[in-house]
């Protein structure tokens, strides 16, 4: 890193969340509630124990990963006959039956991201801990990444939804959420929690 | 004006710029600073539009699926709650909160926020407002829905004749609305604006 690289906390400086000002805050107010002389909203150098809100709703989201998965997520009968379907099941099923494009959106939605995002995290837990200097830009961009593609694994919720709500006709044909579904909504929400309660600027921290 | 990066703190002094003109972290290439032309009323605008086309998408049915000669229409709300009654409540309060209860919200702060301003006033509570503004922003996934919604097609026309409602096109141009509404939002503007009308 450049010498001249100079951080707002260095100079003990922060920028508020609700206005953006950049505010100057006192050495006693580290640990105190200092708020914005413009807006008034309360002042913070990083987020709130970041670090540990991070590992807890990650560690929680790993353990609602299981039954996400093992668990049916949906159930659909059919003239009485009741067929439940896990997370893969249907990705498999959708491949036989030659719906390529829906297998690679569900399998993509559904399994890639989440595992993808609980990899990212945990590596960027574990780089901050160990102090890594490793590539901090490359590091950055596995963040974004996270920040940006965690929605998307809902879509599989709203498919159940829809499906759900357009397809109940007693005993000719009736689609319901299994309880699979509940754990995945779980996880994609955990996952979004964690990395917004994720600070970024830890990574930076780390190499000083 | 210095700023500080959002994503990795780093300081940095940002000469004056042109409209529509956006200024990156040198460190970490985070987007630290962008102008854009009249942000507010550009907000306001929006937001507007966005609520009108949200009542439209939730008051007709997105879809209509036809077996054997029966018609089941739905809306995003019926959906729900239907989820509701067969006691999904999990699931229910997921789908209510990410494509309702959060776009919603978001459309009416923008209003709450934008228009007092656009008439030189000062709304009130208008930090606490914009502070949550920016908190309910990242669970507004109506475009995730409208993902969804595609999937549910492909899916569903195997079985029986899908009948695309008006409320589908809402959803689409909501879609535009609500990210066009996020990126033209421009805290510092709103306050400079404040500082100018005090």
């Amino acid at each position: 890193m450049s010498r001249q690289a100079v951080t707002a906390r260095e100079l003990g400086l922060t920028t508020c969340h609700a206005c953006r000002l950049l505010v100057k805050l006192h050495p006693e107010h580290h640990h105190v509630h200092a708020s914005c002389p413009r807006c008034g909203e309360a002042l913070h150098l990083r987020k709130t124990n970041s670090l540990a809100r991070t590992w807890a709703l990650l560690i929680a989201a790993v353990i609602l990963y299981v039954p996400a998965n093992v668990l049916p997520f949906s159930i659909i009968t059919t003239l009485g006959a009741s067929e439940p379907d896990t997370i893969m099941s249907g990705v498999i099923y959708f491949i036989h039956s030659g719906e390529w494009p829906i297998a690679a959106v569900i399998f993509t939605a559904s399994i890639f991201v989440p595992i993808l995002k609980l990899i990212i995290i945990t590596f960027l837990l574990l780089s901050i801990h160990f102090k890594s200097h490793w590539r901090p830009n490359e590091r950055m961009r596995l963040y974004r990444i996270i920040e940006g593609i965690g929605r998307w694994s809902m879509v599989d919720i709203y498919v159940v939804t829809i499906m759900a709500a357009l397809v109940h006709m007693g005993s000719l044909a009736d689609f319901t959420a299994g309880p699979g579904a509940v754990f995945f909504a779980g996880v994609v929400v955990l996952t979004i929690l964690a990395s917004m309660s994720f600070d970024p600027r830890l990574i930076w921290d780390a190499m000083e | 004006m210095f700023i500080a990066c959002d994503e990795c703190d780093l300081l940095e002094s940002v000469p004056p710029m042109r409209e529509q003109s956006r200024a990156r972290c040198r460190r970490c290439g985070a987007i630290i600073y962008q102008r854009h032309p009249r942000s507010i009323e550009r907000s306001l605008a929006l937001s507007m539009t966005g609520l009108i086309l949200f009542a439209v998408a939730n008051a007709y049915p997105f879809l209509g699926f036809k077996l054997e000669g029966i018609l089941v229409n739905t809306t995003l709300i019926g959906g729900i709650e239907l989820l509701y009654q067969n006691e999904k409540f999990a699931i229910a309060a997921v789908v209510a909160i990410t494509a309702v209860v959060a776009p919603v919200l978001q459309l009416c702060a923008g209003v709450y926020v934008f228009l007092p301003l656009y008439l030189n006033r000062r709304p009130r509570y208008l930090s606490h407002v914009f502070r949550w503004l920016q908190r309910i922003q990242p669970w507004a996934m109506i475009e995730v829905f409208m993902l969804g919604i595609l999937v549910s097609i492909v899916k569903l026309a195997q079985m029986a004749v899908i009948i695309p409602g008006v409320a589908l096109w809402a959803f689409a141009l909501l879609i535009v609305v609500l990210a066009a509404a996020s990126a033209v939002m421009a805290p510092e503007d709103v306050w400079s604006r404040l500082e100018a009308t005090n």
